[in-house]
């Protein structure tokens, strides 16, 4: 392989990290997703038939010709819901299964078609006729703000000191705009789900769910049974990324509904196009800011309203615009600051979790910001950030919270040196000089990013751990696999801790019936929460074991030791089989449920005041790109990480969250568009108009390391900190690096105001715009 | 007097291999595709669904057939791959490779998997390569990969790992004899027609029997490497019996070089193109490894690409400003036109319902022409084009003696840029030249807006690549793709 372009995987340690549990299937094509089950006799599919207006009333829905299609069993619309027609997550009853009477975005489901194969459900369901009234649609966040700025929940205010009298006094002071993309989860598994009818009103699901436990709520809702009735089951999801924490809901529902209506089993699979538009995704947003600085780049104030596209329900935006402005701090401490979200409602798919959760879109405003003013200033971005990093004493956030680990310095400083950051940014300086078209940019930015639900009582997590008579151990916790590695984390520090290895611990698939009252596998807090909660299941199993051997050697019980698969205690040894046989006959519990709930955290949003965050966690990254100013092509040429994950559980796994993160948060800034025409049809829902990065377009030089020295200051498992979304926002150095290269068209005297995604139109548009041209 | 052709064998089956089995199909609608038969009949469920328009890669399997060059396997989009096209092929799945191949090792050894979902045609799109080449290079990788997508790892590990194969057998070499052997067998020479629930499909046993088809069924949908009419079948349900597969012609796919140029049998696949493509158009080599994915190139076809004259195909543009004419053959007879002169009007093309285009004619540049052809899309790679620009000037005593410059994505169809053309004729060729000259791209073109691009990108960035033509002819522009970090 070339070495020429390298992709570094910085590893200090040579010890080799247990693979993903999966990893050996997933090449052989033998772990199964849920369309690969075998499907129970007389399986049923359902397809979902779709609005054809974004805002409109229903005069009529004739479905005849849909029933007598062939294959056709039966139909379900609204007012076949033995229960609630609704699947809002935050129970506000603004998010109807099935719409009746009015549509609220282009693409709503407004009824389902059940037919003995899913050829015929989906050949089916194209033949409704359904007559609108069409009503004024608003499609936007301009359009939204211009008819009132309706909201779909309450927006929030963050407030530290006089923001406007802190600006007035400021010695400069400029404002501006930032609109900024959403983008599709487009997890490689579309939404789906298998029910299974049981006894009474008992029904088993398989849903490609993040959040198995609301999934079984809104099935007993709908189907107006008690939870204890409805299991919901996931071994492993192909993808998630937010995308399957409240929308797998709905599929799970109908298909839930069916499999009890028809007494089979039923499947809903929707296939790309149908997924793409009408499930939600992140919500773009425009910013509002105003800075107050002083000539040596020190921030004295900011205010800023967030506004949001949230789509036609609340779906998760309230606490989505929430972390945008928890975040739009990053990690730069403001005097004074006065934050504000707006949660707009708009005749589009309702808004929903993805990566970051409203994180990026706060960190993308605020690293305009800190750009501003460094073009204003005519200074390196860099020295604006440092001169405004929190440190000890300068530690206050905007809601509250004192940042008690200030780490981003440290980080920032030795990947400057790592990255060579200094001697490159003047080469590319002076290759810009010499190169007429093609520009060069580089940028170093770095995101601090809290841990924990900002919805308190969502951290809290179980699992439910089995010893058996040989020896093994099955474990069971309240997370969901969805390529995170997860399951490979928790059985690893499970098994160390019987001194075991992780193979001899078997993570079965979640299920509701297993682990109740479980939290959506969301907010990087997968490991977190439910490593925690299997080591509390372990640690009393481990007691009794350490119990029963202290007895026999007649030593203390803290004397007993779990290492290599042995257990010593005194001059006794047993291996950990041996001990096991001698706990069964001595009739000791070899199961144990466990728990965890974070600690320290509280949140009054009503004063704007609080702990949210348990902790933070750190990055940095430099990229350098390269662009060419006649077309507006751009290409990463190198990007540098160093990032905290406090001590790493498993160096791989996290390293290869950090990169897939980035690279997605590439795609989010550069190349994926959502395009909605003017009747409010998506018409970038399939990958053939909606682009990924493909492996052509990483880094071409692609530098991962880890901060090793970090060790989380607060007691979480073995001091790590969470990974899945924080390194997201260090792909912010990528449309940093872009806008430096735009700016070297007028020779950096103007902050060339990208806007996202940076596709090569608004780069060249942009590049023309400073150019005097356009 | 009426004449009656001789009788036509017929078989009623289509016919191939599936890993180890043989399969033999006689309800075949020609709109069923293979990822449908392999997961709900075939009961294979490694191959995945992704997007079921050929652009994921999650239902990559690798294809064999017997070429002029014995059995030769290139990847496969699963998903619209129409079942009635795999008369005679080998078709291989992730099943097949067992779990322990050097490129599955690889993967599992760094990492390479996290949700894996897309893996199995990862790995299938990487053997792929793994066949050509055991030490590929980064480029390789990515040109292997440029079809599948992946939405966890950032797609590094998955370099990594290629960059550390280790060396092991190869189950398709090992059983390469028994295989041809086998697929020979399968072949009858029949003309072959299967149909299910009153669709049909036609398979003619030659290109004679392809002119007859073709005046029985007139209007029949021809299927070429299906890259297009599998995606109108797979996601928009569309009926296209009965439809006349070409795919297994031999005579359709022949290349042919002559001194002045290249006779493209109008089946000849992208990527059997681009052998020659690359050594008598060296400055089409890098335009042509960005059309489609690898799995798309190894089943789209040339005159597929001509024949749905759609206003962004990639190939029409160079071949306009190269001179290609087209064959044109029918059982009346055969006529052949310039390329340019196809496209009609969007939607509308010179062909009769019983003609199908025989081959492309593309002649050889003159040694001092200037040549460029430009693609801008929203991401560098697998992408439809939001425009093309190919050009080509004669130049004399440093006049512009002879200009050729075609466009895609500007107008309903691929079409000459005559206004710029005529601003270059006769004139110095310079930078000031250049400049005036885009001016006429305004007068050609009225370009739409749409999710690709804007009206307003689109005139500008045509503009702009001419000067960037004459940037580059003049040695001064630089190139993107060549620069590294600082």
């Amino acid at each position: 392989m070339n070495r020429q372009a390298p992709i570094h995987e910085r590893r200090q340690s040579a010890r080799p990290e247990p693979k993903h549990d999966s990893a050996e299937k997933h090449v052989a094509g033998t772990a199964p997703y849920i369309d690969d089950l075998p499907e129970p006799e007389g399986t049923l599919h359902a397809y979902l038939g779709l609005a054809e207006h974004a805002h409109a009333e229903i005069e009529a829905l004739d479905l005849s010709a849909v029933a007598a299609a062939p294959g056709v069993v039966g139909i379900l619309t609204g007012a076949d819901i033995p229960g609630e027609n609704d699947v809002s997550p935050t129970h506000r009853h603004d998010d109807p299964i099935f719409a009746e009477g009015r549509v609220a975005f282009h693409g709503q489901p407004l009824f389902a078609v059940v037919a003995k194969d899913r050829e015929s459900a989906r050949a089916a369901a194209r033949l409704a006729k359904v007559r609108y009234r069409a009503l004024p649609a608003i499609l936007d966040i301009a359009a939204a703000e211009a008819a009132g700025g309706r909201l779909v929940t309450e927006g929030m205010t963050l407030a530290k000191g006089d923001a406007s009298a802190a600006l007035a006094s400021a010695p400069r002071r400029l404002e501006g705009r930032m609109t900024i993309g959403g983008q599709d989860h487009f997890y490689l598994e579309g939404q789906i789900a298998l029910a299974i009818p049981g006894e009474d009103g008992d029904v088993h699901v398989h849903s490609s769910t993040q959040h198995p436990s609301e999934v079984q709520l809104m099935v007993a809702q709908a189907l107006d049974v008690p939870m204890h009735a409805v299991k919901v089951e996931v071994r492993r999801m192909g993808g998630g990324f937010g995308g399957k924490e409240t929308q797998a809901n709905l599929f799970a529902v109908v298909a839930a509904v069916a499999a009890k209506r028809w007494g089979r089993a039923v499947k809903l699979r929707p296939d790309r196009d149908d997924d793409m538009i009408a499930t939600g995704k992140r919500h773009d947003f425009v910013v509002d800011y105003a800075v107050g600085f002083d000539t040596e780049g020190r921030i004295h104030a900011v205010e800023a309203t967030y506004a949001a596209r949230c789509g036609f329900s609340a779906d998760l935006s309230g606490p989505v615009t929430d972390r945008a402005l928890f975040h739009a701090d990053n990690a730069y401490c403001y005097p004074a600051a006065r934050l504000s979200s707006k949660p707009l409602h708009t005749n589009t798919v309702s808004n929903t979790a993805f990566r970051g959760f409203g994180g990026p879109q706060g960190v993308a405003g605020c690293e305009r910001i800190i750009e501003e003013v460094a073009y204003a200033l005519g200074r390196d971005p860099l020295e604006i950030r440092r001169a405004n990093f929190y440190r000890e004493g300068h530690d206050l956030t905007p809601y509250h919270q004192t940042v008690e680990d200030c780490q981003i310095a440290r980080l920032v400083d030795e990947l400057e040196d790592s990255s060579d950051y200094q001697a490159r940014r003047a080469r590319v300086l002076a290759f810009n000089a010499e190169s007429a078209w093609l520009k060069r940019g580089i940028a170093l930015t770095p995101v601090k990013f809290g841990i924990s639900f900002t919805a308190t009582w969502f951290n809290q997590a179980g699992a439910l751990l089995h010893v058996y008579r040989d020896g093994s151990l099955q474990l069971n916790h309240g997370g969901t696999e969805m390529g995170q590695g997860l399951h490979t984390k928790v059985a690893s520090v499970v098994a160390d801790a019987f001194g075991l290895t992780p193979e001899r611990v078997r993570v079965t698939a979640t299920a509701t019936d297993k682990v109740p009252n479980t939290s959506a596998t969301a907010a990087s807090s997968g490991t977190d929460l439910n490593a925690a909660a299997a080591l509390d299941a372990a640690a009393q199993i481990k007691a009794r074991l350490a119990g029963l051997a202290a007895e026999q050697a007649g030593v203390e019980e803290n004397a007993v030791t779990f290492t290599g698969g042995v257990v010593r205690a005194g001059e006794r040894v047993w291996s950990f089989e041996e001990l096991i046989a001698e706990a069964y006959a001595a009739r000791i519990q070899l199961s144990a449920a466990g728990f965890y709930k974070t600690p320290k955290i509280h949140w009054d949003r009503a004063a704007g005041r609080g702990r949210p965050f348990y902790y933070y966690a750190y990055g940095a990254a430099v990229s350098e790109v390269a662009l060419d100013t006649l077309t507006g092509e751009a290409r990463v040429l190198r990007t540098d990480i160093l990032h905290d994950v406090g001590r790493s559980l498993n160096r791989a796994v996290d390293i290869g969250q950090i990169e897939g993160a980035f690279v997605q948060g590439m795609g989010w800034l550069t190349s994926e568009e959502l395009w909605w025409d003017e009747a409010g049809r998506l018409r970038t829902h399939a990958p053939s108009t909606y682009k990924i990065p493909l492996a052509s377009d990483i880094p071409r030089d692609f530098r991962v390391g880890l901060a090793d020295w970090s060790v989380n200051r607060e007691p979480t498992v073995r001091r790590s900190k969470a990974v899945g979304e924080p390194p997201f926002m260090l792909a912010l150095s990528v449309l940093e690096a872009l806008s430096m290269a735009v700016a070297s068209v007028a020779d950096y005297r103007e902050c060339p105001r990208l806007d996202t995604p940076a596709t090569p139109e608004r780069l060249l548009l942009a590049c023309e715009r400073l150019r005097g041209r356009a | 007097m009426v004449s009656h052709p001789a009788p036509v064998p017929v078989r009623t089956e289509i016919r191939f291999l599936l890993n180890d089995a043989e399969v033999r199909l006689g309800e075949v609608a020609p709109s069923d595709t293979l990822l449908g038969y392999l997961r709900r009949r075939a009961r294979l469920m490694g191959t995945k669904e992704g997007c079921a328009e050929g652009d994921c890669g999650a239902c990559t399997v690798l294809i064999g057939r017997i070429g002029p060059k014995g059995l030769a396997y290139e990847s496969a989009n699963a998903c619209i791959r129409l079942i009635a096209s795999l008369d005679g092929c080998h078709v291989v799945t992730v099943e097949h490779l067992g779990g322990r191949h050097p490129v599955q090792r690889a993967l599992v050894g760094h990492h390479g998997s996290q949700c894996g979902f897309c893996t199995p045609g990862i790995v299938m799109a990487l053997y792929g390569l793994w066949r050509h080449t055991r030490e590929p290079s980064r480029e390789e990788v990515e040109t292997a990969l440029q079809g599948n997508l992946c939405r966890c790892t950032g797609y590094a590990p998955i370099l990594r790992a290629m960059a550390a194969l280790e060396d092991g057998e190869d189950p398709l070499e090992a059983e390469a004899a028994t295989t041809e052997a086998r697929l020979r067998a399968l072949g009858d020479g029949a003309r072959v027609t299967v149909e299910r629930a009153g669709a049909r499909a036609i398979l003619p046993r030659d290109t004679d029997d392809l002119a007859a088809v073709l005046t029985e069924e007139p209007g029949a949908t021809m299927v070429a490497g299906a890259t297009d009419v599998g995606v109108w079948v797979a996601k928009e349900g569309r009926a296209i019996s009965p439809a006349v597969f070409l795919g297994h012609l031999a005579p359709l796919a022949a290349i042919e070089e002559t001194a002045a140029g290249t006779v493209f049998g109008a089946g000849t696949s992208y990527t059997a193109a681009r052998e020659v493509i690359a050594r008598r158009h060296p400055w089409l080599g890098a335009y042509w490894a960005r059309i489609g994915g690898e799995q798309v190139r190894n089943a789209g076809t040339l005159g597929g690409n001509i024949a749905n004259a759609s206003p962004i195909g990639d190939t029409p543009p160079p071949l306009i400003v190269l001179g290609a004419t087209l064959s044109l053959r029918s059982k009346r007879g055969r006529r052949s036109m310039p390329l340019e002169d196809f496209f009609l009007d969007y939607g509308r093309q010179d062909r009769a319902a019983d003609e199908f285009i025989e081959s492309i004619t593309v002649p050889d540049a003159g040694a001092g022409d200037l040549l460029a052809a430009y693609k801008i899309s929203k991401r560098r790679d697998e992408d439809i084009s939001a425009l093309t620009l190919a050009l080509r000037l004669r130049l004399r005593d440093g006049l512009v003696r002879e200009a050729r410059i075609a466009c895609g994505g500007m107008a309903g169809i691929p079409k000459r840029a005559r206004a710029v053309e005529a601003r270059l004729l006769g004139r110095p060729w310079s930078e000031a030249t250049a400049l005036e000259a885009g001016a006429g791209f305004a007068e050609d073109f009225t370009p739409i807006g749409d999710w690709r691009a804007s009206a307003e990108y689109r005139a500008r960035a045509v503009r702009n690549l001419l000067h960037r033509f004459w940037l580059e002819s003049a040695g001064g522009a630089g190139a993107l793709d060549r620069l590294g970090a600082a």
